[in-house]
């Protein structure tokens, strides 16, 4: 699914966006950091972006930031008929 | 209806509080100290004659016209220089001031061409008006001797005569006609501050000169119209006036190029537009303007301009023709279908910042109403969008927190990331006249732009940073405030919150932010940083203006709330001088991120999470709204090349152009099976699209434009939509085929439900636009009359909230493949994608964009000035001609984004800012190498997008 010419995916594009707001929040303190993630993701992120995360997330988050993987639990799970 | 006319004062007015009395022929008045006897009089009705004077510039007293007698005085005083004292009596009308103006009149008249009739000026000639004024009925001295009004004196060549310079694309400099006034150059100097112009020659040689005796195109001139509205005779006029005549109606409207949102009179014969004139009550330009919106409205009636709807099943079809009904119902059939087959999220639209908040409002409404999702989003997604993250999550809003007057009261101004001269051009006119009364200024941009230097202005600090470093420059300046002491602490201690401020201090005191490290990176001297940081610490009222060099980065976001947190460490927030201050780059491109543009906002800024939110509306349209955001243009765009996002409505918006990775977006556009396009020509994005909407102009309709002060401006229809509806009424027609129960009849009635639907625009409504002009949000029960400055008591969210900065290098970085960084950039004449004015006469200033490359890199390269160049990245390479200059530093490269040719485009990366998926425009690592021309890449679009605009049944493509 990626174009010929090293362009990422869009799952790879979602895991380097993902790493790019931990990386932001890691300059507060951890927990507060965790909690800035998920809820950078929960307000801007649309299911689908979600869902493709949720998957990778799920498979072990290759490539994702400790901190990404943390906040994977409050991250919310699109419902099954969300668009 | 008639002409909309203006009182000239003929001196501007005085600011001072303290009021004097005094009589001016018998009638008492009343005025500020430091008023002119001119003004005073005017105030009272009484018109002194003048020719030398106007209000737009200060008095010279030098027509000897205005003269008055004062009791108690000497002599014949010009009352335009003389001010009022108390208890001054004065006479406007005697027999030694009526003999003195005739003489004086006669002489003018002596020395001008007597084609009254025939003469552009005939009707708004301020000659003519005086020496009916002054009851000239006699010219004694005859036309003969030294004149500067005929070519030839008895057969031998006047040397005095001078040919018409017809150079300009807009108006005229008719030296016959002239009376050296000096108006046209003071107005170049105090208005516009570009210094054009200037009288050559002493006594009878007197002229006026564009630059060193040149042409006006060839001179310094920016073509602002500021001297052309100052002339009060025919030298300078405006060719429209001269082709159409003399306008008999006027309407007072709004610009739609930038986000300074000047208020015009739309100056009409019949339905032909004849001048845009600036208007002198408009609180964003107070009278002044640009070459674009004073003369680059010829767009409007372009022959490229597609007036009928057309459809087709393939991109690689021919367009056909169809009836608005035929396209409406063939776009709600494949919206149906589409959302029928993959889902209720795979549709989903894009509002423009070009239209109205009202059709902006109905787009939005359309998808969540309509598509019932959130799939919506707007252009400020490229541009503005980290400016609505970091001032929301520190200050509690997203909008700029001063009124354009505000500068009138800056005394150090830092400029971070724009070049207003070019892209807000009216706005820099105003920064720049405070600058020469004395304010400073700091400029961060790795260009030296015009802000930097240019006539009687230096900017006292320039950090010239390398792309990419605003974050560590921005901290640096933070650290040394912190560091230094230089922080107000009451102001802190009041309006923030205390501990995240001791945080914050931990955080920036850290030596790694230290100017010393910081030039590491930055390539900006630690001195300069610390001098900068200084002097706006220091300096008194501290503005900050920016523009996209701040937003347009991977750490976009993170450079706005460094922003934030240099005001609230300053104190610079709240009062009129201060302030953070997003330069917006379209019309209404605050407007539309007001009205609900993003996916996950309601309008009003307002998530769509938020229960008590989604019920006003889902009780108002009777459906239920979703409640997950929806996709921003970028994510929109992968869902399309994964499969997942088919259909997409783009109202007035060119993406193809417009967005980064444009190999990417055609991509994401080919995959779609039905885009629909509504637009007022073909554009790059109609290339991809199935369904083409026209599109009408902002003379076409009624509505608001908010521009980047807040400040919610009417727009007035003065002619009939050459395509048949206004652009809210298209999206109405859309609505309604997929039974949504719409019947809006104007938009004022859009605007009511805004108003009743939206907390900070709650007393908004046509009534009250007509009644003041035009008002600032938020404008509520709170603040009636609207919101010039805000966060005066305190900060929108409570209290202001520090949050760290901590500088991460983009990942687009240099190397020995792609060894320069590019930065992109606008230029004056042009606008955006150049839709408009790449249709207009400004292309006599910029007619291709050009790629600007330091002497040495150039050199290295073995590339001369205007050499056609490849320009190459890891995204895409494209070809253009160099401009070889040491505005830009070495390794660093800049261009212009105006000419589909080129599309600087294919170069910039899919990189974005962290927090909003603003695109990186600023900085892609590229290499520069010699070129024969076109790259293959730019034929082959050339060719797809020559084949995409046949449209069956026209012998052309209709571009």
């Amino acid at each position: 699914m990626s174009h010929d010419d090293g362009r990422m995916s869009t799952k790879q594009k979602l895991v380097y966006m993902a790493n790019q707001i931990a990386t932001f929040f890691d300059s507060k303190p951890h927990e507060e950091g965790v909690a800035g993630i998920a809820e950078h993701i929960n307000k801007f992120w649309d299911p689908r972006m979600r869902r493709q995360f949720f998957e990778m997330l799920d498979a072990g988050g290759d490539g994702m930031k400790p901190t990404v993987i943390e906040a994977g639990a409050t991250i919310r799970r699109p419902r099954q008929d969300a668009a | 209806m008639g002409l909309v006319h203006e009182i000239d004062f003929g001196t501007p007015a005085s600011k001072s509080e303290k009021q004097v009395t005094l009589t001016v022929d018998g009638f008492e008045v009343t005025v500020p100290e430091g008023t002119s006897i001119m003004r005073a009089s005017m105030d009272a009705g009484i018109e002194i004659p003048k020719l030398c004077a106007t209000d737009m510039v200060d008095a010279f007293g030098s027509c000897r016209l205005c003269l008055v007698e004062i009791e108690g005085r000497n002599g014949t005083p010009s009352s335009c220089t003389t001010p009022v004292a108390p208890g001054m009596v004065v006479h406007t009308q005697t027999g030694r001031l009526k003999d003195i103006r005739k003489g004086v009149m006669e002489l003018y008249i002596s020395d001008h061409p007597l084609d009254c009739l025939t003469c552009a000026a005939n009707g708004d000639c301020e000659l003519q008006d005086m020496a009916g004024a002054v009851g000239l009925r006699d010219v004694r001295y005859g036309y003969e001797g030294d004149n500067h009004v005929r070519a030839k004196n008895d057969g031998a060549e006047n040397f005095k005569w001078m040919a018409k310079d017809e150079s300009n694309p807009y108006f005229t400099y008719d030296p016959s006609k002239c009376i050296v006034c000096s108006r046209c150059v003071r107005a170049c100097e105090e208005v516009q501050g570009t210094f054009a112009l200037t009288i050559e020659g002493r006594g009878f040689d007197s002229r006026v000169s564009p630059g060193a005796h040149e042409l006006f195109l060839d001179s310094e001139c920016v073509s602002c119209g500021a001297c052309v509205q100052a002339c009060p005779t025919a030298t300078l006029t405006e060719k429209s006036v001269i082709e159409i005549g003399q306008p008999e109606h006027s309407v007072v409207t709004t610009c739609a190029y930038c986000g300074v949102g000047c208020s015009f009179k739309a100056e009409m014969r019949g339905e032909e537009l004849v001048r845009m004139v600036p208007w002198k009550d408009g609180k964003a330009n107070r009278g002044h303007s640009c070459v674009k919106g004073r003369f680059a409205y010829g767009y409007a009636t372009h022959k490229e301009r597609i007036l009928n709807p057309m459809i087709r099943e393939k991109i690689s079809d021919p367009w056909r023709e169809v009836s608005w009904e035929e396209a409406i119902e063939y776009t709600n059939k494949e919206f149906r279908r589409i959302q029928y087959q993959y889902g209720r999220g795979a549709v989903g639209g894009i509002t423009s910042s070009r239209c109205t908040n009202e059709e902006t409002y109905l787009v939005q409404k359309l998808i969540r109403q309509g598509f019932r999702n959130n799939n919506v989003d707007t252009c400020a997604r490229v541009c503005h969008s980290p400016t609505g993250y970091g001032l929301g999550q520190t200050y509690g809003t997203s909008a700029g927190t001063q009124d354009f007057d505000s500068v009138e009261q800056t005394d150090v101004a830092l400029i971070i990331g724009a070049n207003p001269a070019s892209a807000h051009p009216v706005f820099a006119s105003r920064l720049k006249k405070r600058i020469r009364a004395g304010a400073k200024l700091i400029v961060i941009d790795p260009r030296r732009t015009e802000m930097v230097k240019s006539a009687h202005i230096q900017a006292e600090h320039h950090l010239a940073l390398k792309p990419g470093t605003n974050v560590a420059v921005v901290t640096a300046m933070a650290h040394v405030i912190v560091t230094e002491g230089l922080f107000n602490e009451a102001f802190i201690r009041e309006r923030c919150d205390w501990s995240e401020f001791q945080d914050y201090i931990e955080f920036v005191s850290d030596p790694r932010h230290s100017p010393e490290e910081v030039e590491k990176l930055s390539g900006v001297p630690a001195e300069t940083i610390r001098g900068a940081a200084r002097l706006y610490a220091t300096g008194g009222n501290g503005a900050i203006y920016y523009g996209l060099g701040v937003t347009e980065h991977s750490q976009g976001s993170t450079t706005v709330i460094g922003i934030a947190n240099l005001a609230m460490l300053t104190g610079n927030i709240g009062r009129p001088g201060v302030g953070v201050n997003p330069l917006r780059g379209q019309n209404n491109v605050q407007g539309s991120c007001d009205m609900g543009s993003f996916p996950h906002e309601l309008p009003g800024y307002r998530h769509v999470s938020g229960d008590a939110v989604r019920d006003i509306y889902d009780s108002l349209w009777g459906v239920k709204l979703d409640e997950e955001p929806g996709l921003r243009i970028p994510n929109m765009l992968d869902a399309a090349v994964d499969g997942t996002f088919k259909g997409i409505y783009i109202q007035g918006e060119d993406i193809l152009q417009s967005d980064p990775d444009t190999k990417h977006v055609s991509a994401g556009l080919a995959a779609m099976e039905c885009v629909v396009v509504q637009d007022l020509f073909l554009n790059e994005t109609a290339n991809y699209a199935h369904v083409f909407l026209p599109g009408s102009t902002f003379l076409e309709k009624d509505g608001t434009f908010t521009n980047a002060e807040r400040r919610i401006n009417r727009v007035r229809k003065v002619m009939t939509p050459k395509n048949g509806y206004a652009d809210w009424e298209v999206t109405q027609l859309l609505a309604q085929a997929m039974g949504l129960n719409w019947n809006y009849k104007h938009p004022s009635e859009i605007m009511d439900e805004i108003a009743k639907t939206t907390p900070s625009f709650a007393l908004v409504s046509y009534d009250r636009l007509e009644k003041m002009g035009s008002v600032q949000w938020p404008c509520n029960e709170k603040a009636p009359e609207g919101t010039p400055i805000m966060h005066i008591d305190g900060f929108v969210r409570g209290k202001g909230k520090f949050i760290r900065t901590e500088y991460v290098a983009t990942d687009e970085k240099t190397g020995p493949r792609f060894p320069l960084l590019l930065t992109t950039g606008r230029i004056l004449s042009q606008y955006n994608v150049g839709a408009q004015t790449r249709r207009t006469e400004n292309v006599a200033w910029h007619a291709e964009d050009l790629l600007e490359i330091h002497p040495h890199d150039a050199e290295n390269r073995g590339l001369r000035d205007g050499d056609w160049v490849r320009l190459k990245s890891r995204a895409g390479e494209t070809t253009l001609r160099a401009q070889v200059t040491d505005r830009v530093s070495p390794g660093v490269v800049y261009t212009t984004f105006h000419h589909p040719d080129t599309q600087a485009n294919v170069i910039t990366t899919d990189f974005s800012d962290w927090a909003t998926n603003c695109p990186e425009y600023k900085v892609t690592a590229v290499q520069v190498s010699p070129s024969n021309g076109p790259s293959d890449w730019q034929k082959e679009y050339n060719e797809q997008a020559q084949q995409s605009r046949r449209i069956a049944g026209h012998l052309e493509a209709a571009e």
